[in-house]
């Protein structure tokens, strides 16, 4: 399992250096979110070979992506907190969604297969915020019936650095707790009340794996590769959900991307009876009036490319590609916003 | 004769001629090597000095936000509205306290090791021994992290601490010291990792200073009847003490500053828990985990962190250097 990890980041680095070392002057150049870089690379990589075109893209975190497109150095930024419509009018950019990926509950319970659990927002706020300390605590009972729950205390493992992962959580336990909301918010990195922290959702996917009786949040690929114990969780219809590719999909098809300016969503606890309530989506940023027309041309017949020809690739590392009717809007935006 | 004869002014001169030549180049050497280890040291000055401005300057931003009361504000709560709050109690405190428990334990079992090696250790034994722990030095921290994360911290959590939980539950004071719930990931866990990785520093130096100690000296004491205890404690410690300080303050050094293991292992909390077994944070981990997606207050705020860091191992240095002062006036008196 863990060498299995260290091939993984030997992959990316190898990726990373290849993808440095291959970029030229003509190539596509962007830089953020750490999140989608596997599937920005690997996108790249096809589309080299098809048509001769590289992309640079320097994974450096959502922050400093955001930087960057500013400072201008780049062709696009890449996100995974969106933008609101009155930051992007201010800089003069666009923004759509790229990917999504889901965020998943695990437990290291002894006995408890994946799945077997079921969770509710309110109930996973009142684990992170320390108001449920044990794991036959009757909240979590009350939603297990037929799970043998032991009666110790619940071990919570967290990030302990800023992360689009750890954003979207919170957002999400902000919206379901009303005490998580007042007490904590939502942002990058919060005042964890309890839990211990760790690097990165490879550290805290090590740590539920290490830890027995702990809970943890990671990005859905993390803890399919580590052979997680993910749990399932209610949503905002009220029913529960496993996560699954197909459930994503469907918190993502429910999101009224039409009508939110600038695509400014955050898919968390979407409405509709199959969606997986913690979904996120990573963002591309460019400039509307852009400095080299050529290159945004270039990036953008990446980006049709990459979303025509992408989604299988995308679903092979565990990522969601964007439905058919947001690629649409997606592309009428391009075509009414960026001058060419 | 009349060969030399002829020959010896011609050998007179040559010399004479040569030492001139060869004087002057030994004092160009001489004035070269002196500019060239005198730059060296004047480098580390300026590094130093570069070091300690650049530190403050990235660490006004956050002196002029929270002032003195940074040093005894627990909170630690980058998105704050609508301002930050940043404090460094958290960190300042799992630094010490994981250096301090990591020095108890490192400090008597290294010199331990030391004092076997060269008063008692069979001559077979020596090498092997010797090798181990200098072996122990060469281990990089990563691994170090690692060893804590996946064998040391389950150990703990599982078998060591509900153990020491249980015996001292009905005794006040160590009750609340060792409480539960068990972590994997503890001061207590970075605290004994910590003192792994600094033994060979303490080790090996005593190692060497012990065996500075002139043969006649332990054996005249043998000589007169003493144990092996009491020629170490009234003849090896007395003459080697210095480096013995030496060696066990730069093992503190190492402890304090220590990053990639303790980020590891230690839990990254920035709560101050009365329980030895609850996670913690030290200064150079809440560095480590947090500057990268920082900025404005908050990476100042760090980058203050690392400055008090630095305070707080020249505050050791400087006492370290005041203890063997006054050791020596005593010795000398």
């Amino acid at each position: 399992m863990y060498l299995n990890k260290f091939l993984r980041l030997a992959l990316v680095a190898g990726v990373t250096s290849a993808a440095i070392s291959a970029a030229s002057a003509a190539d596509i150049t962007g830089a953020g979110a750490t999140f989608p870089f596997p599937i920005y690379s690997k996108w790249a990589d096809a589309y080299k070979k098809e048509t001769g075109n590289g992309l640079n893209y320097q994974s450096i975190g959502s922050g400093a992506g955001i930087k960057q497109i500013q400072s201008k150095t780049v062709t696009f930024g890449a996100s995974d907190a969106p933008l609101k419509k009155e930051e992007l009018d201010k800089s003069g950019l666009v923004q759509w969604p790229m990917v999504m990926g889901a965020i998943v509950p695990v437990v290291n319970l002894e006995g408890v297969k994946p799945g077997e659990l079921m969770l509710d927002g309110k109930t996973l706020a009142d684990i992170y915020l320390g108001n449920v300390k044990k794991w036959d605590d009757p909240a979590i009972k009350k939603l297990n019936p037929k799970v043998n729950l032991p009666s110790v205390a619940i071990t919570v493992v967290r990030r302990s650095d800023g992360s689009g992962t750890t954003f979207n959580f919170t957002d999400y336990l902000s919206k379901v707790s009303s005490e998580w909301s007042s007490k904590i918010g939502s942002n990058t990195a919060v005042e964890w009340p309890v839990g211990v922290g760790a690097r990165g959702n490879d550290g805290v996917a090590g740590n539920v794996g290490q830890t027995k009786n702990s809970i943890g949040y990671v990005e859905y690929a993390y803890a399919k590769q580590n052979k997680l114990t993910y749990t399932g969780l209610i949503n905002k219809a009220g029913k529960p959900v496993q996560p699954t590719i197909e459930a994503f999909q469907a918190a993502a098809a429910n999101a009224d991307w039409a009508n939110s300016p600038g695509y400014y969503q955050i898919l968390t606890e979407q409405p509709g009876d199959k969606s997986w309530p913690i979904t996120a989506a990573t963002f591309i940023l460019m400039y509307k009036e852009p400095a080299d027309k050529a290159a945004s041309a270039e990036a953008l017949k990446f980006f049709k490319w990459s979303f025509e020809k992408g989604a299988k690739m995308a679903e092979e590392l565990d990522y969601i590609p964007m439905p058919a009717s947001v690629v649409g809007l997606i592309e009428k935006t391009w075509a009414s916003d960026i001058k060419k | 004769m009349s060969d030399m004869a002829i020959d010896t002014p011609r050998a007179a001169a040559e010399p004479a001629f040569d030492r001139a030549k060869a004087l002057s180049a030994f004092k160009l050497g001489d004035a070269t090597f002196y500019w060239l280890t005198r730059a060296s040291a004047i480098l580390v000055l300026l590094m130093l000095g570069g070091i300690i401005i650049s530190l403050i300057i990235g660490a006004w931003p956050a002196m002029r936000a929270f002032g003195f009361e940074f040093l005894w504000t627990q909170r630690w709560a980058p998105s704050a509205h609508p301002t930050p709050v940043l404090g460094a109690l958290g960190p300042i405190y799992g630094t010490i306290l994981t250096s301090f428990i990591a020095m108890l334990i490192a400090v008597p079992v290294g010199l331990g090791i030391a004092i076997f090696l060269t008063e008692l250790c069979p001559p077979f034994l020596k090498q092997p021994i010797a090798i181990a722990v200098e072996l122990l030095a060469g281990i990089p921290s990563i691994i170090y992290g690692m060893w804590g994360f996946f064998v040391l911290g389950p150990f703990l959590a599982d078998t060591f601490e509900p153990a020491i939980v249980s015996a001292f539950e009905n005794v006040p004071i160590l009750n609340t010291l060792f409480a539960g719930p068990a972590s994997n990931l503890s001061l207590f866990n970075a605290s004994l990792v910590l003192s792994i990785m600094i033994l060979p520093f303490i080790t090996a130096i005593s190692r060497d200073v012990f065996a500075t100690v002139p043969p006649v000296l332990k054996e005249a004491a043998y000589g007169i009847g003493c144990t092996t205890w009491e020629v170490v404690k009234n003849v090896v410690l007395p003459y080697t003490r210095v480096g013995v300080i030496g060696g066990v303050m730069l093992a503190l050094g190492r402890a304090l500053g220590e990053t990639m293991a303790v980020t590891f292992i230690i839990g990254n909390s920035f709560r101050i828990s009365s329980s030895l077994f609850a996670p913690g944070t030290t200064i150079s981990a809440a560095i480590a985990s947090e500057f990268a997606e920082s900025d404005g207050v908050h990476q100042s705020a760090l980058i203050l962190l690392g400055l008090l860091l630095f305070v707080l191992t020249f505050c050791v240095l400087t006492a370290a250097r005041l203890m063997l002062r006054r050791l020596e006036k005593r010795a000398g008196a």
